[in-house]
């Protein structure tokens, strides 16, 4: 008798558990906005290079979001020095970073399409990796990457929004980070100055911040807004 | 008149993009450079002069992501 109602306590557990059907998904978001808004935002596709303070948490962002398709671009793994500000954990450490993030992705919102690319980025494969992206998150760590990726997508392809970061080290006042939008196509996040070195180092807050910013422009130009 | 990160740079009339930018001390690997709206390409920083009317903005990218 005992056992028997142990496993029906068991069995409406599991079922308590069961994954939200997509039509779940869908009525909760719908009832957030509008149809409208989420039908624009699961319509939508963001490619987002580098996986790593910013990406990361960009990527969780722009899934919570509920944005239709993400295309989750890094060459690396996720190793414990990662751990202080990118939305990995323990068990993805040693794991490629494109496959912990779909995982977690996954656990957020099972019904994504996401889209994963393990390469290294450089000006001769840019314009090809996100070719069929409108909207691009620049996520890097290096400055010369930074660089040499917004010089590389706007001067080959006008009509692509690129969404950079810089600035964002440190533990200094969170307000100094801010959006501006540098021409047409081209969004800076960050506070401009804030290099990572040597006493500086990179921060949760402020990373967060800072892709907190480049997520709502993403979810901005997805919804038409293209002003800061 | 010239402008350069929202500042008068009327001493970069007729300059050389490349030249400008190396005086003023960017480092050429870190930057991308938006005039009068559009992104320049790498490549044309060394033709490229510029001239009365410009509005440049260098972007000068730091570490950290």
């Amino acid at each position: 008798m005992e056992m028997k109602k142990e496993l029906e306590m068991k069995k409406e557990l599991e079922a308590e558990r069961r994954i939200p059907s997509r039509e779940e998904f869908k009525k909760v978001m719908d009832e957030r906005f509008s149809p409208e808004i989420h039908a624009r935002l699961s319509s939508g596709r963001i490619g987002i290079a580098g996986l790593g303070g910013l990406g990361s948490n960009i990527a969780v962002m722009l899934a919570r979001s509920g944005i239709g398709c993400l295309h989750l671009v890094d060459f690396d793994y996720v190793d414990l020095s990662n751990l202080n500000r990118q939305a990995y954990r323990v068990e993805h450490l040693g794991r490629a970073k494109t496959e912990a993030l779909k995982g977690e992705l996954m656990q957020i919102n099972p019904y994504l399409e996401i889209k994963t690319d393990m390469v290294k980025i450089t000006a001769e494969n840019a314009v090809d990796i996100f070719s069929e992206d409108q909207i691009v998150c620049e996520a890097f760590d290096v400055p010369e990457n930074k660089a040499m990726l917004v010089n590389a997508l706007l001067g080959h392809r006008p009509d692509v929004a690129v969404i950079a970061g810089s600035g964002m080290a440190g533990y200094g006042s969170g307000n100094s980070i801010q959006t501006r939008r540098i021409c047409k196509n081209l969004y800076l996040c960050g506070d401009g100055i804030t290099d990572a070195g040597e006493g500086t180092g990179l921060m949760s807050g402020r990373v967060s911040i800072c892709a907190g910013h480049q997520a709502n422009m993403a979810v901005r130009l997805l919804l038409g807004e293209n002003e800061i | 008149m010239i402008k350069v990160n929202g500042k008068s740079a009327e001493e970069a009339e007729g300059s050389i993009l490349a030249d400008f930018l190396e005086v003023e001390g960017y480092s050429m690997t870190r930057i991308a450079v938006e005039c009068n709206g559009e992104i320049i390409p790498k490549a044309a920083y060394g033709e490229r002069i510029l001239k009365d009317g410009d509005c440049l903005e260098v972007v000068n990218f730091v570490g950290g992501g």
